[in-house]
């Protein structure tokens, strides 16, 4: 019987199966220690460190770093702490995300449901700025900025982001796009519905799994970018990553090693939680258009 | 001037032209049936009339109104899709009501309207739901409802079947047909199903390789086909073409075929149209309809014109209703279609009966009817 051996068969690998996780258990625990020392030392007095214990846990548990590095360390010459510099990140991730991602699926949507003469060529053209390495750009970009007057702001960084940005999410957009049937935007015309309504109430609807995805690359990639933070804005208006560089190397006094660890976790939470909110999109994203919608 | 008409219309993709002059002029209240295989330019048409394609040259007016140049939405049409085209975001309620939202129509009217349409295809207890919850019957009404609520001049129909297993496909086959006796609406409806487009139609055009190959009633199209390939296409099992020689014998015109043992088999003709006299003694093609071909008991009793051949039996397929029987003639397998009880044994010679009356001839080299 079929479904006696598949149960033999489950049985006689749960040795194999055993080891597997075994394995895998291990690997994740290698991944995880170094966070897991960072928390651990983020919650010491800093004598425990410098006693030389990075290991162990904390024998006085204190919150009193987290504090330090959120609003009173020293981050360049001032002791401002690293929030106003998440405040930043946070308002130069947030518009560049939404404005990239909402380009990105009037892109997708045009490039498939509205053919023109020379949209493959564009799309390509759009691709293209996919691969092209930051360094090259940003002589000009500094220039751009300088033109429109907006460099050394929240707002420059917005545009550098949001300009990057568009190729991938139109990547996202025109691929899922693709997948969908476009006699629901034929039924939708002949129902009366124009451009944007069509847009609006027949493809955005149904793009929740790509919106997630888009979403998630976008602010991973703004939120953790460094070169062009540190390049395009300068001190009040230096986002997360630059202002934690600054608190590390902050050069008076000793170093704090657990306010910096602090820091850190405090800079890479947000990507954390977005990749907790909204992962399991990601996968259901990536699988998109294997069934049609 | 028709209520729909389609002036010389032609399809061009840069040099390519996929569709020649079409002239169809449809009456108001009529069931058009564009039927032929993949590829022959039907949905091509369809999307031109629905203004989804643009039209090459020639012009598509309805209700005397030219209409190249209209969007789909201002034409005045519905159409139904192949795979429904249901908004999957919408209920069933926003489905049907889509369209007139768009046009601007006031929600009362709208409700109105949605609760006509839905008494009508009996889709009342769905309006709340999701497309994703419906069956496929299920949601063939609904697209018909989301056609139906607009009250269109013409209703476009894109093989709505297709995507239906066989039984259900037979019901709403039925349904369409007792919908349109209903309404009375004027519907242009696409397939490449033969058995849809006999049923459903008031006059079909038979279109294959961009060309209408013929237009006409279903009668006219099954039992007068212009050509070979409206003659092989229309019809289940597909109509028997033989290689024959017309001959004279004793002043009469015959069908000469060869049998399955290498006997001549002649088949009289009566009543031949004068184009035959030109084909005497040269090569024909013989086109008989499986069911012009019977044991003599089971012939039709109002043929004029019943000749009787002898040839072997090679296979016998009951079907149920019907046995199907194959003998071999001028080298090729004929289906002889046969009544269920008819005393037929395979690999035994047997006295078939053919029905000249609705035999006809096709010229071997352009493949057009002789007649």
């Amino acid at each position: 019987m079929a479904l006696a051996s598949s149960d033999n068969a489950v049985r006689s690998s749960n040795v194999a199966r055993f080891f597997i996780y075994l394995v895998l258990i291990l690997f994740a625990l290698f991944y995880l220690l170094p966070f897991g020392i960072m928390l651990v030392n983020s919650l010491k007095p800093l004598e425990e460190i410098t006693g030389g214990n990075m290991i162990a846990l904390p024998r006085e548990w204190t919150i009193a770093p987290w504090l330090s590095a959120w609003s009173t360390a020293q981050i360049g010459v001032q002791p401002t702490g690293l929030r106003p510099y998440f405040i930043n990140s946070i308002a130069m991730a947030v518009p560049a995300v939404a404005i990239s991602t909402i380009a990105g699926a009037l892109n997708g949507y045009v490039l498939t449901k509205w053919h023109f003469k020379g949209a493959t060529w564009i799309f390509g053209l759009l691709l293209f700025s996919c691969f092209i390495p930051f360094q090259i750009v940003l002589i000009p970009m500094a220039r751009i900025l300088g033109l429109l007057n907006i460099s050394g702001t929240t707002y420059g960084l917005i545009l550098v982001h949001v300009v990057y940005g568009i190729g991938f999410s139109t990547l996202y957009f025109r691929n899922y796009y693709a997948a969908f049937p476009t006699e629901l935007v034929r039924a939708a015309m002949i129902d009366g519905a124009g451009f944007f309504q069509i847009f609006w109430r027949i493809m955005l609807p149904s793009s929740g799994p790509i919106i997630a995805v888009c979403c998630i690359w976008q602010f991973t990639n703004i939120w953790n970018d460094f070169l062009f933070g540190a390049s395009f804005a300068s001190g009040g208006s230096a986002p997360m990553t630059v202002a934690l560089n600054n608190l590390v190397n902050s050069s008076t006094g000793v170093r704090e090693y657990n306010v910096h660890f602090a820091g850190a976790i405090m800079a890479a939470a947000p990507t954390l939680l977005v990749y907790i909110v909204a992962g399991r999109y990601f996968v259901r994203g990536l699988m998109a258009g294997s069934v049609k919608g | 001037m028709g209520f729909l008409d389609i002036n010389n219309v032609t399809k061009s993709y840069g040099a390519m032209e996929v569709l020649h002059k079409v002239d169809i002029q449809v009456q108001e209240g009529e069931f058009l049936v564009l039927v032929g295989p993949s590829g022959c330019g039907k949905s091509t048409l369809l999307n031109m009339i629905a203004g989804l394609e643009g039209i090459s040259s020639g012009e598509i007016a309805i209700k005397d109104r030219v209409v190249n140049n209209v969007a789909p939405s201002k034409r005045n049409i519905a159409m139904v899709f192949q795979s429904y085209a249901l908004y999957p975001n919408m209920t069933v309620g926003k489905n049907i009501t889509f369209g007139l939202e768009m046009q601007g129509t006031p929600k009362s009217e709208r409700d109105a309207a949605m609760a006509d349409v839905a008494k009508l295809l009996q889709i009342e207890n769905l309006l709340d739901r999701k497309p994703g919850q419906l069956s496929g019957g299920q949601r063939q009404r609904v697209a018909m409802g989301r056609a139906l609520v607009r009250n269109p001049d013409v209703f476009l129909f894109d093989e709505p079947l297709s995507n239906l297993d066989a039984k259900l496909r037979v019901d709403m086959r039925t349904e369409i047909k007792k919908l349109h006796q209903k309404l009375g609406t004027t519907i242009v409806y696409v397939t490449h199903d033969q058995i849809e487009a006999m049923t459903l139609s008031t006059r079909i055009a038979v279109m294959y390789d961009g060309y209408v190959q013929q237009l006409g009633t279903p009668k006219e199209i099954y039992d007068n086909p212009a050509n070979l390939f409206v003659a092989t296409f229309m019809g289940s099992p597909a109509m028997n073409v033989l290689n024959a020689q017309l001959v004279e014998m004793n002043g009469a015109l015959h069908a000469r075929i060869a049998g399955s043992e290498g006997q001549q088999v002649n088949l009289r003709i009566e009543n031949a149209p004068e184009a035959y006299r030109a084909y005497v003694d040269r090569e024909v093609m013989f086109g008989v309809r499986p069911e012009a071909i019977t044991d003599p008991e089971g012939a039709d009793r109002n043929a004029r014109n019943i000749q009787a051949m002898t040839n072997t039996v090679s296979v016998t397929e009951p079907a149920g209703a019907d046995t199907f029987v194959s003998t071999t003639l001028s080298g090729r397998d004929c289906i002889a279609r046969m009544r269920a009880d008819a005393d037929v044994h395979a690999g035994q010679p047997f006295e078939f009966a053919v029905n000249m009356d609705k035999a006809v001839l096709f010229d071997p080299k352009t493949e057009d009817r002789i007649a």
